[in-house]
């Protein structure tokens, strides 16, 4: 009895100072993981719509509550002017959820521009959402408070062809990105004028 | 018979290296080495952990009770890994994401767990060490040996650079699965050709 004690006793130890250390390396390294994730996985998306925009939106970025969640905000500047915002919503795949980043400029509510970040839907066909630019372009230029649709749910979306479902999840998304807009738009303009 | 620190050392790199003579390991070698990149990082990694296990359970060896020595072997190993792990995620980014669930995997990898019971249990630090030092080293040479072999062959490039012209065709199924196993075969032999008296 006293030896299985012992055994017990040796394994908790073990146990305890192996998470301890985990820990303490954890905490040490999560600022910069949660921003390596950023530049190599939100990064490409982001600097793909906001072409042209003269400051890093990866470094000028904020948190910002909605609801009850946290969300990213990624400021773009263009012509000296810091008034265009992107944040990412997801929308459910055809293999999981598509991680969508929208671009919206705040004084015209417009859209500046789509991009798939991160997605699991089959290669080939419905991963065309992430790389046909043609795709996401077709969202560029419309008021962000418009209902988007694929046109096989009658809306304006051209779908990429074989993927409907994928695409369908990406137009949800901008969708949602419309809905926290409407929440947080005051509060957008605000931050962005004071940054 | 007591072995210097430098044969412990050495060993590692012909007598026993991982893949060809021990043939353990073998998940890694054939799955991450589609590239001298992957190869060469997943070896380093394997390498890291393998020193680091295997001083600190040379250092316990006294100290772990008999019974439950493999529980806290792989609680040691764990630990390691799971640093290794964010380590990547936080300075070679892109990387973690090309050998992705191979990473945590080392935790299972035989060639670490069986240096810790085979050798870092029954020995002091110093061969420890050299032991861990030695091993790693020749499982990473392996692993860019056959990853050099495969992208050459598999991709007409070194390191992600070109090396034949234009004209070359890359020989595709080298960079496929059972590509891994026939150049891993071929390599084996190879070995064994050298090695026989």
């Amino acid at each position: 009895m006293r030896d299985l004690f012992k055994l017990f006793i040796a394994v908790v130890i073990f146990s305890g100072i192996s998470g301890g250390v985990l820990a303490a390396v954890r905490n040490a390294t999560q600022d910069r993981i949660e921003y390596q994730q950023l530049v190599f996985v939100k990064g490409p998306a982001i600097n793909l719509i906001l072409e042209g925009c003269t400051n890093d939106p990866l470094q000028d970025r904020f948190k910002m509550k909605d609801q009850d969640k946290e969300r990213d905000f990624f400021i773009g500047e263009f012509d000296g002017k810091k008034n265009v915002v992107a944040f990412e919503t997801y929308g459910k795949g055809y293999g999981g959820d598509i991680g969508v980043i929208t671009a919206v400029n705040t004084d015209t509510d417009e859209i500046v521009g789509v991009a798939v970040t991160t997605h699991s839907e089959t290669p080939g066909v419905g991963s065309k959402t992430k790389t046909d630019p043609e795709f996401g372009a077709q969202f560029k230029g419309q008021p962000i408070t418009d209902v988007f649709k694929v046109k096989a749910d009658g809306g304006q979306i051209d779908s990429i062809s074989g993927a409907t479902i994928s695409s369908r999840g990406v137009a949800g998304a901008v969708v949602q990105s419309g809905e926290i807009y409407k929440r947080l738009k005051s509060d957008l303009k605000n931050k962005l004028k004071a940054s | 018979m007591a072995k210097t620190a430098v044969q412990e050392f050495t060993k590692g790199l012909w007598a026993e290296i991982p893949p060809f003579r021990l043939v353990l390991g073998l998940c890694p070698v054939l799955a991450v080495t589609k590239t001298v990149e992957n190869g060469v990082g997943m070896g380093v990694a394997t390498t890291f952990v393998l020193v680091c296990s295997n001083v600190l359970i040379s250092l316990l060896r006294n100290a772990i009770p008999k019974k439950v020595r493999i529980a806290c072997f792989i609680a040691v190993i764990a630990t390691f890994v799971t640093v290794v792990e964010l380590l990547m995620q936080a300075f070679a980014y892109p990387l973690f994401l090309k050998l992705g669930i191979f990473i945590p995997l080392i935790v299972v990898n035989c060639i670490v767990l069986g240096r810790a019971e085979a050798f870092a249990a029954k020995n002091k630090v110093v061969p420890s060490l050299a032991d861990g030092l030695g091993i790693g080293l020749g499982f990473t040479l392996s692993l860019g040996a056959l990853g050099a072999i495969r992208e050459i062959l598999g991709s007409g490039m070194f390191y992600g650079k070109p090396v034949f012209g234009p004209s070359f065709e890359p020989f595709g199924f080298m960079v496929q699965a059972p590509g891994a196993f026939v150049c891993l075969g071929l390599m084996l032999c190879v070995m064994n050709m050298l090695g026989k008296k």
